[in-house]
């Protein structure tokens, strides 16, 4: 979404939304997995990395909504906007497919996410970098988690190794668009709220290189990127069919209240 | 107006009465998230910081707070959110620690693991799952006397 026209900020309004977002949409991916996990333990790990991301996600939306100055809570911007106004990475959006794919896709995630929560701790806006001072241990935990079941599954048994190397290869040309900058980022930048995206690759490529070789499982050569996802422009459609979920009773009974 | 307010030491110890909803064996003093309280006039400020951005008991937490300060006749106060510098096991009161182990559950170590196990004392532990019951905790159990036993995450 466009940031309505007296929006004060609205290279910072955006910005945030796009990490509400990400937590956002990864959170309730996750917890779709409550009750259905391999083994309990499992099970309580995704319920609690889940509600990790969505602490985050009111923390960033919340920020949102004050930057925009329209009176928006974080509950609104969650519940009440649609597919086109999600300002989400696509690796976020992708389905769970199996417990190996979710893992997989979470170790993508965090690793990108520990370089821009370290990066955003020095932010010149100071909400941000409280935010992020906050989430980036949290963020840590959860890249340990995750880096250490993709060793697990990928240096496994030759049925856990496949699929981990089939959701490495559906996932990878997700992964380009965390790092591709566009003008909303050249602008947080500039003003030292953010880095550029693209200064972020490098550690991303390190951290993630290592873990991989430490599951025996291949990069995939191509470093083709879909994109669309952070800028709005062409979400998958497995955004929209999320969101009839996750927005069902707020959309059925407006203004309910827990 | 020359009504002696409570102390902050005094308010600091009413709170020390408040159990954590999740972990009654501590209080929300113990579990150092309350970080200041400050009077700005009759109004009594209270900061808390939350252990988890996601943390489900956030809104229980300052529910409490509230009842137990009111119950103890503040009128007035406000409820502040702090979430910088963020909250760190460090904060656990000493009393804090001895007390959750007393309860079953390992205090948090720099090691990145518990000590010994909350049952029998023994050494010989090993991780089960790196998350547990509620966000601060992880499971582990004790290979001496084979008991699981929730342990304080360090962060």
């Amino acid at each position: 979404m466009t940031a309505p026209a007296a929006c004060p900020d609205p290279a910072l309004f955006e910005f945030c939304l796009r990490m509400g977002d990400n937590t956002l949409v990864l959170g309730h991916r996750v917890s779709e997995w409550c009750g259905h996990a391999p083994v309990i333990e499992e099970d309580i790990a995704l319920a609690n990395t889940a509600l990790d991301l969505i602490g985050q996600t009111q923390l960033w939306l919340g920020l949102a909504g004050e930057v925009e100055g329209a009176g928006r809570s974080a509950d609104d911007l969650a519940f009440l906007r649609d597919a086109w106004d999600f300002r989400n990475l696509l690796l976020v959006e992708r389905p769970n497919r199996d417990f190996g794919h979710t893992l997989l896709r979470q170790c993508l995630f965090d690793a990108w996410h520990l370089e821009m929560l370290t990066a955003l701790c020095g932010s010149s806006e100071p909400r941000v970098s409280e935010i992020s001072q906050k989430a980036v241990k949290e963020v840590s935990y959860h890249l340990e988690r995750s880096a250490d079941t993709v060793i697990g599954l990928g240096d496994g048994t030759p049925e856990s190794h496949a699929r981990m190397q089939d959701a490495l290869d559906r996932l990878w040309p997700y992964v380009g668009e965390a790092f591709l900058p566009d003008a909303i980022d050249a602008e947080v930048a500039a003003r030292g709220i953010a880095p550029d995206p693209a200064s972020l690759r490098a550690g991303f490529d390190a951290r993630i290189g290592a873990i991989l070789a430490e599951a025996t499982l291949s990069l995939p050569d191509s470093r083709f990127a879909h994109q669309g996802g952070k800028t709005g422009v062409r979400h998958t459609e497995d955004l929209g069919h999320m969101l009839a979920t996750m927005q069902f009773l707020q959309r059925a009974y407006p203004g309910a209240t827990w | 107006m020359t009504q002696a307010r409570p102390s902050e030491d005094q308010i600091l110890a009413w709170l020390d009465q408040v159990p954590d909803p999740e972990i009654p064996a501590i209080s929300l003093v113990d579990l150092g998230i309350i970080r200041a309280v400050t009077w700005a006039g009759d109004t009594l400020e209270v900061t808390v910081t939350p252990t988890y951005s996601g943390c489900p008991a956030t809104s229980v937490i300052n529910m409490e707070i509230e009842r137990a300060l009111r119950e103890n006749g503040i009128a007035s106060l406000t409820l502040k959110r702090q979430l910088a510098p963020p909250w760190t096991t460090d904060w656990l009161s000493e009393k804090g620690r001895a007390k959750l182990e007393a309860y079953g559950i390992a205090p948090p170590q720099p090691a990145g693991g518990p000590e010994r196990c909350p049952h029998c004392g023994a050494a010989e532990v090993e991780r089960i799952s790196q998350f547990g019951s509620t966000p601060c905790k992880a499971q582990w159990r004790c290979t001496a006397c084979r008991e699981p036993f929730d342990y304080f995450k360090c962060i």
